[in-house]
């Protein structure tokens, strides 16, 4: 690895989060954006091929190393880390509705669920993986929601042209069959 | 109304609201959960079936008192009743009554499967460790300023000065109230023949001490305890011990 691959790793080793190419041309003001991306290309594939413990994720607008998924048991098993607690159906069908029609108000999600939403909405902001961005203009002045980059990385996505196209979806807003049943 | 899905749920009973909750996210949930158990095609839903297994769904499992479950229920039971209603000619375009629901349906099922997804790639991302969190060292305190032993006493006279004086009990004056002034114009009478005004009222007379003391002045007067003379007008008020005052 050349020098500039070894100072990424040493950076992103350092770093407690994901760090965006931008914040990167900070180590070194003579290297451009193509230098850095050639660096983490470098970096991504001598963990790959060398044998290593852990990968470089591209995660929330930014780069971050991260041990293998291979090993989450045993680590977890002796305590030296923590998964997150699961979220449950609910709350995971709001960040649905949120992560595609941001910003949406409570109205929208109770609409398209059929169920009260007030409360999940509330342990997902406390979360931080939704927040408020502005009230809409409609009836009442309702709160609009959007995700936040702590939700990018809960699900480990670089951004959210990441999350699947709805024509990747088996079921698609599509019209009824032709007339004929 | 055989093998219900709540069937394997706990006695009815015992089938609390919140416990039913984690069953069914929904009345879309539960109705996409009979749908795909039935294996029935969504474009052609048999409302009236799928209506009254919705019913006993929700009683067996408690949530018919649940206002959202409710409400789908008494929406099933209008197509129900819709779809009943003859259709006119066949040259009459025929709005069907399910077409609203069945939207709602696909929908509701196309964020399931987004909710799935997520899940799925929070899973990934949550068997994935960053490095463990290390917080960033708090400032360190400013130095202690540097000073002499001279100086520091100095500082310490200077905010001695500064603190008033504590007031640990302040005495207020009671105001002579006319039986007062009584008794101490019969003392003074009692030390002396006779003395001016100036002197029953001492140095620094309040409003209430003098208006005390006049009035028990007048009222001695009457009693003919003392007699008030005055040489010219304006000069001072004297005071002498009066006809009855030897009697009393």
């Amino acid at each position: 690895m050349d020098q500039r691959s070894r100072l990424l790793e040493a950076a992103l080793f350092a770093a407690p989060r994901p760090l965006a190419l931008d914040e990167l041309s900070v180590l070194d003001p003579e290297a451009t954006d193509a230098d850095w991306l050639g660096a983490v290309q470098e970096l991504r594939e001598h963990y790959d091929n060398e044998g290593h413990g852990v990968e470089l994720v591209e995660i929330a607008g930014g780069y971050q190393v991260l041990t293998r998924q291979a090993f989450a048991e045993a680590i977890e098993r002796a305590a030296f880390a923590a998964r997150p607690v699961r979220l449950s159906t609910a709350a995971l069908e709001v960040l649905a509705i949120i992560a595609y029609r941001q910003p949406t108000g409570r109205a929208e999600i109770e609409e398209i669920r059929g169920v009260s939403s007030a409360g999940v909405l509330r342990l997902l902001q406390e979360r931080g993986l939704i927040e408020v961005t502005g009230r809409s203009e409609g009836l009442g002045r309702p709160l609009l929601y959007a995700t936040t980059p702590q939700f990018l990385e809960y699900l480990g996505l670089g951004d959210l042209a990441d999350l699947p196209r709805s024509d990747e979806l088996s079921i698609a807003l599509t019209p009824p069959p032709a007339a004929g049943d | 109304m055989t093998a219900l899905p709540g069937a394997t749920a706990p006695a009815p009973a015992d089938a609390g609201f919140v416990v039913s909750l984690d069953r069914y996210s929904g009345p879309l949930d539960l109705l996409l959960h009979l749908i795909r158990r039935e294996e029935i095609d969504i474009w052609d839903i048999p409302i009236a079936r799928i209506a009254d297994q919705f019913l006993a769904v929700i009683h067996v499992l408690g949530l018919d008192e649940a206002a959202e479950y409710l409400e789908m229920a008494a929406r099933l039971l209008r197509i129900k009743a819709q779809m009943l209603l003859p259709r006119r000619g066949d040259e009459e375009p025929w709005e069907d009554p399910r077409h609203e629901l069945v939207r709602r349906l696909l929908e509701y099922q196309q964020v399931r499967e987004i909710a799935d997804w997520l899940d799925a790639a929070a899973r990934s991302r949550a068997a994935r460790f960053a490095r463990g969190f290390v917080p960033p060292a708090p400032d360190t305190p400013p130095l202690p300023p540097e000073f002499s032993i001279e100086e520091l006493l100095q500082a310490v006279e200077h905010v001695l000065a500064m603190m008033p004086d504590p007031i640990i009990h302040r005495v207020v004056a009671r105001p002579l109230d006319v039986e007062g002034a009584t008794a101490r114009i019969l003392a003074l009478l009692g030390e002396r023949e006779a003395f001016s005004w100036r002197d029953l009222l001492g140095p620094a007379p309040s409003v209430v001490d003098v208006l005390s003391s006049l009035v028990a002045v007048l009222e001695l007067a009457r009693r003919g305890l003392l007699s008030l003379r005055q040489t010219r007008p304006f000069t001072p008020v004297v005071i002498d011990r009066g006809p009855a005052f030897a009697t009393a």
